[in-house]
């Protein structure tokens, strides 16, 4: 009997179009994801060439790193940033490819509109070049962030050359908490494994919370597999998956439904299948996570204290500790509750779609901002943000003294003006801290649109449980 | 003709763990439309001060580094972003060899394709070559790709690991789309297959 295979494994076999000896294989892309950085110079080689995208059906173009979050209608000021968004644009009417500009009422991060267009679906392969393409993993599709030059592999041939990545099962069992969201799910495990604890790997998030969570919440999870080191994170299609994709616009439509459902439900790993690496953990535990330091697994519970440099035996680490205390101006055994915020940004496409959204409103509604305190929430998309103001979320923002922005990568990449200033502690539900991330000289500390908009009506690090227990 | 023939160069120490890519060349420096002229934002913000002047503390703003081919860096070498920018950033400073003992997934695919050799060596090796050039920074290593080596003074040699491909295509000067364009008919095959 053949050994059972895993849900990577399948989308890997499937997508296999041929493999030499002793090279890597080739292997087919069913959608490819453009924006505006990372993809002007593969457009460039393709004319070097001469050579036509092979399936302009297959790529998908929007602008989301550099566009301004403030009114559309008003003309960028950034230049250079103007000129490689038309750039996009004139790329794509000349290769032919869908693109969603500035004015679509369809725009949005790429990796929040992927899925709301029912572009994203299961068992495909996708890639973007940009990092956080492992979140499409959510719906059981081999998802993974790509090079400028693979981008170009891609438009001309519509394959890459992979190195088959080694698997890796998360398994989360239990049942999250009041306050503990998915957000807390991804920060605990990333604190437990590290930045390179999934390097060569790719996750497959399993276990009874992961099952029970909704997909704006798989979508929180598996978007920062690569904090892990991992390139990509899949989580197995299921009911939940199915629901949210039905008559989304490029989802399958009638009796190509029936029949790609039939497909999509034969994808979860079969039983006895078995991974490389393995890790459980038990959400019932965990508590609502911050990060402290300068990578995104430098995290501990929003009630620990800043760990102590000297505590760790390696000495590279303990330095690497240190630089980061000292670029976050922490001192050792300080508690992170209390810690005065300057900004806090609710958005990126780890944590601005509307239930992220709702949940941010329920914190808060009927409190308002401290004034020394900057809020911006972005939608992470114009969908989403016209969903929002349906539901009267604007409102509740706003009048707490928030700012209610369009939508974009924003203050998560710092590309398009909205950033910090040096030496600004932000809370933010963004992925990555790295030093000067959110804007030169910033102190960045992710966390869930929970506890960062307890931190924007307290003006301080939070325990959101307090908040929202009484 | 060899695309990466054997060379000697002396080594710029950056030993610092988990180095992501928004270090290697800040976000703000994205918005370039080509591949060139981006060595000039290398590790901008660990380089300059706010106001341009160069950082004397830092490393490539000493001299005796300046004209440095290898990086010796800590592990996790070059995580986080997946901008390609990275690696034309290093290209742009004359770093045609990065040292460590592991690189991110997606860097080190980058730095492949741009003749950038990703270096993977054990700790102990790691340790020894960053004492050797704390002890005497002008220090200069050969890198030899053909025999996997990296060459000290005195004839020390250390062996690293590449697999078959990527040295073949370094040192070749294979194009790996050039490689893939010879696929056009089993791709059309799978295409045909899988409407």
């Amino acid at each position: 009997m053949n050994k059972p295979l895993t849900l990577f494994e399948k989308v890997w076999n499937s997508h296999l179009v041929t493999q030499e000896p002793g090279s890597p294989a080739v292997l087919y892309i069913d959608l490819h994801l453009l924006h505006e950085v990372t993809s002007p110079q593969a457009f460039t080689g393709l004319r070097q060439r001469g050579l036509k995208v092979r399936r302009p059906d297959k790529s998908f173009a929007t602008v989301d790193h550099s566009i301004p979050t403030l009114d559309p209608s008003i003309p960028m000021t950034d230049k250079v940033a103007a000129k490689q968004i038309e750039q996009l644009e004139t790329n794509c009417q000349e290769f032919g490819i869908r693109f969603t500009g500035m004015h679509s009422p369809q725009r949005g991060i790429v990796h929040v509109i992927g899925p709301e267009l029912g572009l994203t679906q299961p068992g495909m392969t996708i890639v973007c070049g940009d990092s956080h393409t492992s979140t499409h993993g959510a719906f059981g599709a081999l998802a993974f962030g790509i090079g400028t030059s693979e981008v170009e592999h891609v438009l001309a041939t519509q394959c890459l050359l992979q190195r088959q990545p080694r698997t890796f099962e998360v398994r989360v069992e239990g049942t999250l908490q009041v306050g503990v969201t998915a957000k807390d799910i991804i920060l605990a495990l990333l604190a437990k494994i590290g930045v390179a604890g999934g390097t060569g790997h790719v996750f497959e998030y399993t276990g009874k919370a992961i099952k029970s969570l909704s997909m704006e919440e798989r979508m929180t999870v598996c978007n920062m597999s690569i904090e892990g080191g991992a390139r990509a994170g899949l989580i197995a299609p299921d009911d939940t998956t199915f629901e949210y994709l039905a008559g989304r616009e490029f989802a399958p439509q009638g009796a190509q439904w029936e029949k790609m459902l039939n497909q999509w439900r034969t994808l979860p790993s079969g039983d006895g299948a078995t991974y490389d690496e393995s890790i459980v953990i038990d959400a019932t535990e965990l508590s609502p996570m911050i990060t402290y330091g300068t990578n995104p697994g430098m995290g501990v519970s929003v009630t620990g204290s800043v760990p102590a440099p000297e505590d760790i035996a390696d000495s590279s680490s303990r330095l690497a500790m240190q630089k980061s205390l000292d670029y976050m101006g922490l001192i050792p055994g300080e508690p992170l509750i209390g810690k005065p915020v300057d900004v806090v940004f609710i958005g990126s496409c780890t944590n601005s779609r509307i239930t992220d959204l709702r949940q941010a409103a329920t914190v808060f509604k009927g409190r308002s901002v401290p004034s020394s305190v900057r809020v911006l929430v972005v939608p992470g998309s114009q969908a989403i943000k016209r969903q929002a103001e349906a539901e009267g979320l604007d409102k509740i923002f706003k009048q707490a003294g928030a700012e209610w922005r369009e939508s974009g990568c924003s203050m998560c990449i710092a590309m398009n003006g909205d950033q910090l200033d040096p030496g600004q502690v932000a809370v933010s539900t963004s992925n990555r801290n790295f030093e000067g991330r959110q804007g030169k000289g910033g102190r960045t500390f992710l966390a869930s649109p929970l506890t960062a908009a307890a931190a924007a009506v307290t003006g301080k690090i939070t325990d959101v449980r307090t908040l929202i227990n009484h | 003709m060899n695309h990466y023939p054997p060379f000697t160069s002396r080594v710029v120490p950056l030993l610092v763990n988990d180095i992501d890519t928004d270090q290697i060349i800040p976000a703000r420096f994205l918005k370039v439309t080509d591949k060139s002229g981006l060595g000039a934002y290398l590790f901008s913000d660990w380089r300059y001060n706010p106001d341009g002047s160069p950082k004397p503390d830092f490393v490539l703003n000493q001299p005796q580094y300046r004209s440095g081919a290898i990086l010796l860096a800590g592990s996790n070498f070059g995580c986080g972003s997946s901008r390609e920018h990275a690696a034309w950033a290093l290209v742009g400073n004359g770093i045609r060899a990065v040292i460590s003992t592991s690189f991110a997934d997606i860097f080190k695919n980058n730095s492949l394709k741009n003749g950038i050799l990703p270096i993977v060596v054990s700790a102990a090796d790691h340790l020894l070559l960053s004492a050797l050039v704390r002890d005497q920074s002008t220090v200069e290593l050969t890198i030899d790709l053909q025999s996997q080596t990296i060459r000290l003074p005195g004839g020390t040699t250390i062996q690293f690991p590449i697999d078959g491909f990527s040295k073949t295509c370094l040192l070749e000067g294979t194009d790996e789309l050039g490689y893939l364009l010879r696929f056009e008919e089993k791709i059309a095959e799978y295409e045909a297959g899988h409407r």
